[in-house]
């Protein structure tokens, strides 16, 4: 009876607080576009300043002011995002796009990161699982006298370093 | 001084090559037991001596290249492109690194006296000092090889020489500059002591953890001073280029990063081999992986492979560095496969939800952040190859990649101190993370409720909710840390019937390593916030003349005027505004434009209110040649102090783990393995 009034607390307590999440992501959503700071941000200037086009102010840049206003422009005319960037791209080269596309050997830049992660975490599961296996086998064929051994070896080794770490 | 400085490096490569040679020949006479006209161990003391002395011969080449400086010695090429007279003192002793001669210079100094330490200190380990001394000395010898000849420092100038230098590059002429490249320097060259030690301690099969536990001291303020180095860097790129950033994914900042990312993983995993022997061929590869990135940060930016704001010109140097980092693969992979048989771990993990198995994640991620560091930093050179097109590989691309993954670095931070050592069970687990869990699900929904929601505009935003799980998780991981402290000095305070803080600094001395590790990990914690807070940035740009006004968050900022200055350096004009809030005049601040006289380049002085909850970031931008209008853009960069205040957490929590225990720190291995924290462990030490 305890163990059942318990389990229903942490369910209320979790709906609570998934209504809680459900409200505050509802409120305040608007619809106005900040598309000139967005797109600004996902080009790059051409000046060779390594900077964002919507965070290149340096004096005197030759080509910041004139992307903007292109950007403005483009914006203005009513082209969507994409056909913004592909402009700019087919115009300034792809190194004007300050992110690789998802087409062709650039989505490769995308999913390499993932997919080494993903193998990685999988391979380090799979080891830890084969060490838990490994140590039952080797449990069973402990030998006293070696690791004897090598405590002394470590014992004698260690000696004198105790206590400043 | 030209003439002396080269005679001095000349000697400093002749004696380190001694050191390299006579330490290998008598380290093979030690191991193979041949008989020789000259005993081993003299000549391995030969060996040591000399690389006392190269030290000596380095440090007279670096004196003779910063009194060249202040002398004025332009027929020295490399001290007139990087000085002038003009030049404040400060910044002249600054261009000892400010070019890439002066920067190698630097790095085989520091190496040299990384080196000195380590052989006055040989007694600890005779033997084992003997083979991380001659290690260090084929490093050095490589060093010491490229500033005598690939990139000579004291290179004379053909023809007249000019009355005045070019003068250092104004982004360099700003106090971080003086402290930010030694600090990172000594991080990147202090790598190679634990480097050499593995090493070392592989190729003479050295039983035990020993050189794991003489390193430690080595690699932590190693550690310190690369993590000093990026942040100050950070502040430099914040408070110089104006842009109203600190982190702009640049390949030089990528290649501080990598070496950083491994050398705290190897500062987590080693804790693995020294308590439970686990983790030992991990380790030795993670240190050669840490010192071969340093290797390639250097290569990658001065070879001229990547374009970078800050890269140094491209040069014949790649080269060398290529092929000096190819040995020390073959070198590596050589000694691993030899001696692989001795690094075999003595236990093994039990559970998959245990302390061991956090650290092992914890690893992973961390080189995982590494990977997706140096695949971005190399993927415009791979789709050059592949397409015969270079591509850009910005900030979109680490926002997407990077931050999850280091947001999930930050979970593993809170989560692996909750969790026993060996195994644990459901109940330890739900009582450990009942607070964390509460702090994190608590501070998401305030965040929220104050604003910080993952829509904007009706739209997704990526921003905010990494910056909403950022706020979140950091409470989490607060928590956990502070209920650790918490639980520890409860009982000592109830045991010694002193107040909580005076228990917590008890705890704290009787095992520093741990709570210092704790300091460090609060310190993360806080530079997370303050980095979350860059989702909520937000800028205006005005043309202001006077008596005009511009606002940005609570401030409203009058122009007062517009005023000019100059001295033998640089011609300045500043923009005076007045800052108000609410009405009421509050400070002035006074962003600048300088152009400096020797280079005739223009650079960007920044003004900065900081408080706690933001920065009033204020550019002058200059003039509007159309309308003749100056003009003024502001910032409100949120939470940004928190950045460099985690860092002096960082900083502090790294010299609390360097002290010694106030007790030895091997109590621990009586505390019950189901228990993360326990009385007996909060009063008697453990790691």
């Amino acid at each position: 009876m305890r163990t059942g009034s318990r389990s229903i607390f942490w369910i209320k307590s979790a709906q609570a607080v998934l209504l809680a999440v459900a409200v505050c992501f509802s409120m305040g959503a608007g619809n106005s576009s900040e598309r000139f700071t967005d797109l600004g941000h996902r080009l790059m200037c051409t000046c060779s300043c390594a900077q964002m086009l919507g965070e290149c102010n340096h004096v005197g840049c030759p080509e910041s002011g004139r992307m903007r206003n292109e950007l403005s422009a483009a914006i203005a005319s009513g082209a969507s995002d994409k056909e913004i960037l592909a402009s700019f791209s087919a115009k300034y080269g792809a190194t004007v796009l300050a992110a690789p596309t998802t087409k062709g050997f650039d989505l490769v830049a995308w999913i390499a990161p993932f997919a080494v992660f993903a193998a990685a975490l999988l391979g380090t599961i799979l080891l830890v699982r084969h060490w838990s296996i490994g140590r039952t086998a080797a449990a069973q064929e402990a030998n006293p006298a070696m690791d004897a051994l090598r405590e002394k070896i470590r014992r004698e080794t260690d000696s004198g370093n105790e206590g400043d770490i | 001084m030209a003439t002396l400085g080269s005679f001095a490096l000349l000697v400093a490569l002749a004696l380190t090559v001694y050191n390299l040679f006579a330490g290998t020949m008598a380290l093979r006479l030690i191991a193979t037991g041949q008989p020789s006209r000259v005993a081993p161990d003299r000549l391995a003391d030969t060996a040591r001596r000399a690389g006392i002395a190269g030290f000596a011969a380095v440090s007279v080449a670096v004196f003779a290249l910063v009194w060249s400086v202040f002398a004025n010695d332009f027929s020295i090429t490399y001290i007139l492109e990087h000085s002038n007279r003009a030049l404040p003192g400060a910044y002249k002793f600054a261009a000892l690194w400010s070019g890439q001669e002066g920067s190698l210079l630097l790095w085989a100094w520091l190496l040299a006296a990384f080196g000195f330490v380590l052989r006055l200190t040989h007694k600890t380990d005779v033997k084992l000092y003997a083979y991380a001394g001659t290690i260090l000395a084929a490093v050095q010898t490589f060093f010491l090889a490229v500033v005598n000849f690939a990139a000579p420092p004291f290179a004379l100038m053909k023809g007249a020489v000019p009355d005045d230098g070019n003068g250092l590059s104004p982004l360099l002429q700003y106090p971080e500059m003086v402290i930010h490249p030694p600090m990172l320097y000594l991080g990147y060259v202090g790598f190679t002591v634990p480097f050499a030690f593995a090493l070392g301690a592989l190729m003479m099969r050295y039983p035990g953890e020993k050189w794991i536990k003489i390193t430690r001291v080595w690699t932590l303020v190693t550690w310190m001073f690369l993590t000093l180095g990026i942040f100050l860097g950070m502040h430099w790129a914040y408070a110089v280029l104006g842009w109203g950033g600190y982190w702009g994914w640049d390949p030089v900042e990528n290649a501080s990063f990598m070496p950083w990312l491994t050398g705290t993983a190897f500062l987590h995993s080693v804790m693995m081999q020294e308590r439970k022997g686990m983790m030992k061929s991990w380790n030795v590869w993670l240190i050669f992986t840490t010192f071969l990135l340093t290797l390639l940060g250097t290569l990658l930016t001065r070879a001229g492979l990547v374009s970078s704001v800050h890269a140094f010109a491209q040069s014949s140097i790649g080269t060398w560095f290529w092929v000096f980092m190819l040995i020390v693969l073959a070198v590596c992979i050589f000694t691993y496969v030899l001696q692989r048989d001795h690094l075999k771990s003595d236990q093994q993990l039990e559970s998959l939800v245990s302390r061991e198995s956090s650290f092992l994640f914890n690893n992973l991620v961390l080189l995982a952040a590494c990977f997706v560091i140096l695949w971005g930093t190399l993927f415009p050179i791979l789709s050059e190859y592949v397409q015969g097109s270079k591509v850009t590989v910005g900030p979109p691309f680490y926002n997407r990649v990077a931050v999850p993954i280091g947001l999930f670095l930050l979970f593993l931070t809170g989560v692996g101190p909750l969790l026993p050592w060996r195994a644990t069970s459901l109940r330890a687990i739900r009582r450990n993370f009942i607070i964390p869990s509460i702090a994190l699900w608590g501070t998401a929904i305030v965040c929220m409720i104050a604003g910080a929601r993952p829509w904007k505009d009706g739209a997704f935003d990526s921003g905010n909710f990494y910056a909403l799980v950022g706020f979140s998780l950091s409470a989490a991981v607060f928590a956990a840390i502070a209920s650790e402290f918490l639980r520890g000095a409860a009982v000592i305070a109830k045991q010694t019937h002193r107040n909580l803080f005076a228990a917590t600094v008890l705890l704290t001395r009787r095992n520093t390593r741990r709570y210092g590790g704790y300091i460090v990990h609060i310190g993360v914690v806080i530079v997370i916030v303050g980095l979350a807070g860059a989702a909520f940035n937000h800028n205006e740009e005005k043309e202001l003349g006077v008596n005009d006004t511009i606002s940005v968050g609570p401030y409203s900022l009058k122009c007062v005027g517009f005023t000019q200055d100059s001295n033998l350096n640089f011609n300045s004009e500043y923009a005076m505004l007045d800052v108000y809030r609410d009405g009421k005049k509050l400070f002035q601040m006074t962003p600048e434009k300088r152009v400096y006289l020797a280079s005739q380049q223009p650079e960007t002085r920044v003004a900065i209110h900081s408080v706690v909850g933001w920065d009033l970031y204020v550019v002058y931008e200059g003039t509007n040649p159309d309308t003749g209008q100056p003009i003024i853009k502001a910032f409100l960069n949120p939470l940004v102090s928190w950045i460099w205040a985690g860092v002096v957490f960082m900083v502090f929590g790294t010299f609390v783990a360097l002290a010694p225990s106030a007790t030895p720190a091997t109590a621990s291995l009586r505390v019950p393995a189901t228990q993360p924290v326990t009385a007996e462990a909060a009063l008697k030490g453990g790691d």
